[in-house]
């Protein structure tokens, strides 16, 4: 599993107040942590408290206190083309980039996946489009082919595109599970070699009071139907175990006694 | 009609391990090897070059083997009397690339020898040859703790390459290897998930990964060799597939097992249809020898010169692109 760690993000509190301070150290403390824990990707988000004007400069500065202190690939997390490109320039010369994240509109891309090529990285695409989040199997990957084709005219090699089909909460549509986990499963049927699969996990659980048990069902759930890649939180103790036995019951890693210490010493 | 690609993509590579230091690096070496570093299955050379070809090395015994079958014994001459002479045709006769020294004799039941007898046999070993040495426990977890790490001493240096550590038993050979700068054989009974157990185990004392060699037991054609051939291989698919724990070169002990086979050792007067056990017996070895290079076997261990001498030709011709 390719677990991209959530909790760089200004919309926690810690990460928030620090991006107003311009204190690097909780933000490279989190990284760290998440590492530890075993983050493969860091997942860097300046949230919804800086303003507009200011995120391309605050993503790169978020990125460039990152970068002090690990190699290791970075999630760039906007929306924003601009914002996108800030954290790129920075990120790239010193390691692995994906790009979080285009929708399947084309206008996005048109703009996102020339980016991609243009860096040399990966790219998250949801299953978004002129019409809004799509909510049925077929509708999903509709749009998936889209991100595909997209990928490919671009030479944007496939294993570095990750599909997400989008999550949504399970308190507002509890229908969301089900559509997911059988698209993820055919997700992987659009190419060969095929996508990633990813998704933002602790969507599920949005609004709910067992979050982290949602969480966690859900996770190993989506494994079971071929997803290999999460947004969640590595800190998570329970959740990261619950994934590593997961794949270890899909007989994706060889069983030993000590398999957990294994996955977190050694990857 | 264009055929379709069939190449595999691997995210990882097996350990390159060196076994041997010349005297540029403190030892006394006259060759080194390098085994691992494989990018793909055996021979797929289309899909990426093999960085090392399979190490033969052939085993020499602390004490004269009494049950080893005539041709064997045969083959290999007097100098079994000694294991420095039987190191020394091993480099200059035979054509081994490596010695396997196999302290048998310090086991209870083949003379019991003491932990200092056996350090007099590997030095004198390494001064008669200047192969890497594998140094080989007798087989009785006791008394090797007892054993090895004198062993392990005298060889200080040297870069030897030291067995075995098992699932119960690692603690002392870990940590000798560990301050000797050796490398380690890590032995599981056929069966990968304590194969990766061991390793996680060694590693956890702060061994590296890099300086590690699987031994997942050998099984001699006949003799439970589908078996064998299929772990193994599954083990080198989880490693190429990106298991840290799975990523050690893999030593076979092909001569010990293939020699046990009646059919190797059994007589021509005893079964007439089976033909002149002179050759018999070395067909047997190399055919196991020849099956397990195809499972990924980095460290071949053979007793006949002559069943030796045709695997380094099958290699030779195998790693021709």
């Amino acid at each position: 599993m390719i677990v991209i760690g959530e909790r760089i993000n200004g919309m926690f509190r810690s990460i928030g107040d620090a991006i107003a301070a311009k204190d690097k150290k909780p933000i490279q403390e989190m990284a760290e942590r998440q590492l530890a824990a075993g983050a493969d990707v860091l997942d860097i988000n300046v949230g919804t408290r800086v303003a507009k004007a200011d995120r391309p400069e605050v993503m790169r500065w978020m990125v460039e206190a990152t970068r002090e202190v690990t190699g290791k690939p970075l999630s760039i997390d906007s929306p924003s083309i601009d914002v996108v490109r800030a954290g790129l320039e920075v990120a790239s010369v010193k390691g692995p980039v994906i790009i979080n994240s285009t929708t399947g509109a084309q206008d996005r891309l048109d703009a996102f996946m020339p980016l991609a090529k243009e860096f040399g990285t990966g790219i998250i695409g949801l299953t978004i489009d002129e019409n809004g989040i799509a909510n049925t199997v077929d509708a999903k990957l509709e749009i998936g082919m889209r991100i595909v084709s997209a990928a490919m005219e671009n030479d944007v090699p496939m294993e570095e595109v990750y599909l997400d089909p989008i999550i949504l909460p399970v308190k507002t549509d509890q229908n969301s599970p089900r559509v997911t986990l059988e698209t993820i499963s055919q997700f992987k049927m659009l190419s060969d070699p095929p996508p990633h699969v990813v998704v933002g996990l602790s969507n599920v659980s949005q609004q709910a009071t067992e979050r982290s048990l949602i969480n966690r069902a859900f996770l190993v759930m989506a494994i079971a139907a071929g997803m290999d890649a999460s947004i969640h939180d590595p800190l998570d103790e329970v959740l990261m175990n619950e994934m590593i036995t997961a794949e270890l019951l899909m007989n994706m890693s060889i069983y030993s006694d000590s398999y957990l210490k294994a996955y977190l010493q050694h990857g | 009609m264009p055929l379709p690609e069939a190449t595999e993509r691997w995210t990882m590579a097996i350990n390159e391990v060196t076994i041997g230091a010349g005297p540029d690096e403190g030892g006394t070496r006259k060759s080194v090897v390098k085994v691992g570093g494989e990018k793909s299955l055996p021979y797929m050379h289309f899909e990426a070059p093999m960085p090392n070809r399979t190490v033969v090395a052939m085993e020499v015994w602390d004490c004269v083997p009494t049950d080893w079958a005539p041709p064997l014994m045969e083959a290999l001459g007097d100098v079994v009397n000694s294991p420095a002479e039987w190191a020394k045709a091993c480099e200059a006769k035979f054509g081994a690339e490596m010695i396997c020294l196999t302290l048998k004799g310090t086991h209870p039941d083949f003379g019991d020898a003491s932990p200092d007898a056996a350090a007099a046999v590997v030095k004198s070993v390494l001064q008669a040859t200047g192969l890497p040495l594998i140094i080989w426990g007798g087989g009785h977890d006791e008394k090797d703790n007892l054993v090895l790490p004198k062993c392990s001493q005298v060889a200080a240096g040297e870069r030897c390459l030291i067995g075995t550590v098992k699932e119960d038993n690692y603690k002392t050979l870990t940590a000798a290897c560990l301050a000797d700068r050796h490398n380690l054989i890590g032995e599981s009974p056929i069966d990968i998930n304590i194969a990766k157990q061991v390793n996680i185990l060694a590693s956890d004392m702060g061994f590296p990964l890099e300086r590690m060699v699987m031994f997942p037991a050998t099984g001699a054609l006949g003799y439970g060799m589908e078996y064998v051939y299929s772990i193994q291989e599954r083990g080198r698919l989880a490693a190429l597939g990106g298991d840290k724990m799975m990523a050690m070169p893999v030593i076979c002990q092909v001569g010990q097992e293939a020699w046990r086979a009646k059919e190797a050792k059994a007589t021509a007067e005893e079964f007439p249809q089976w033909g002149d056990e002179q050759e018999r017996g070395p067909l047997w070895e190399l055919t196991t020898a020849v099956s397990l290079l195809q499972a990924g076997a980095d460290i071949i261990v053979m007793r006949h010169p002559k069943a030796l001498a045709a695997l380094k030709k099958v290699i030779a011709e195998l790693m021709k692109p």
